[in-house]
């Protein structure tokens, strides 16, 4: 294997732990929409920080490992339009999934609250902050610029 | 950029492929995260069971089933006998097949964690023994990745 083919390989394994981390992050975000009493959503939560965790490695993985390869390759350039349409999907990505990780922060922050007021039962705040439309859009909107990043990716077109 | 350009008949193929690995790849983590920071957490036994069951599996039926296409439509099929496959294809064949196997044993033997903790008669430890394979199979997907992007032989 070259330089060049161990580059391509470390950006395809962070691409493959940010999408894997996505789907991750999606069987949480539908386990949270039954998440009723503080217990429940402090427990997810756990699983949760693991994927955003995974999330941002696979965001910063990506990106830097793949402006590195378009520069190495003599047959793509980073000024091409294929990988400026990427770098721009993931711009999006990143910023819908910033902005997801502070909707899902808002159910930790209540749990803990009413945990801290002696209140362990099910609560309708609780669970209408864990069923955040606001952070399911931003998530949807995370996910469709991520899978138009790989038919991106794979298609290349203009290249 | 997943490889240099490649005919066009096979990208989608590859798309399945890929979305196939992902998504077995996701629930993998999710399956063997939940399990690990369980403490004895029944949601998050379930949870991890049922990742793999709901999420692994039609993942890894659309991995395999794509992979097979794929190779069909590259013609790996057509190889003369004398020629072997390279390292690298045996390599995802041995992943996504024996992979397979110890990936339904883990669903076989959660399922009776899972029927077991229903009934109340224990079971917690049967589901999460299935940890062990998806952390195995986490490892070998990513041995795989490398094997198939590095493409070593």
């Amino acid at each position: 294997m070259t330089f060049e083919d161990w580059i391509f390989s470390i950006h395809l394994l962070f691409a493959a732990t940010l999408v894997g981390s996505l789907v991750m992050s999606w069987i949480v975000v539908v386990s949270m929409r039954t998440a009723d009493t503080p217990a429940a959503t402090l427990s997810l939560h756990r699983v949760a920080r693991v994927a955003t965790g995974a999330t941002i490695a696979g965001l910063l993985g990506v990106i830097t490992f793949g402006i590195w390869l378009a520069i190495l390759r003599i047959e793509f350039h980073p000024w091409d339009g294929w990988v400026i349409g990427a770098i721009a999907l993931w711009t999006l990505a990143t910023i819908a999934l910033l902005r997801s990780f502070v909707e899902y922060a808002k159910p930790v922050e209540k749990a803990r609250a009413l945990i801290t007021s002696g209140q362990s039962g099910s609560s309708r705040e609780l669970t209408a902050l864990n069923r955040t439309s606001t952070g399911l859009l931003l998530r949807v909107l995370a996910s469709v610029a991520i899978v138009l990043i790989v038919v991106d990716m794979i298609w290349k077109p203009g290249a | 950029m997943l490889a240099a350009i490649r005919p066009n008949d096979q990208s989608f193929a590859l798309l399945l492929h890929l979305v196939g690995a992902t998504v077995v790849f996701g629930a993998l983590l999710a399956s063997a995260t939940s399990l690990l920071l369980s403490r004895g957490d029944a949601r998050l036994l379930r949870l991890g069971y049922y990742s793999l069951l709901l999420v692994g599996l039609p993942g890894l039926i659309l991995l395999r089933v794509a992979g097979q296409w794929l190779y069909q439509l590259q013609s790996w099929d057509k190889l003369p006998s004398q020629i072997g496959e390279p390292t690298w294809l045996s390599i995802g064949f041995i992943v996504a097949d024996w992979g397979g196997i110890l990936f339904l044993a883990a669903l076989a033997i959660g399922g009776v964690g899972v029927y077991r903790m229903r009934s109340g008669r224990g079971g917690a430890v049967l589901v999460k023994s299935t940890m062990v394979s998806s952390l195995i199979l986490i490892v070998g997907y990513a041995v795989a990745v490398w094997a198939m992007t590095g493409k070593p032989s």
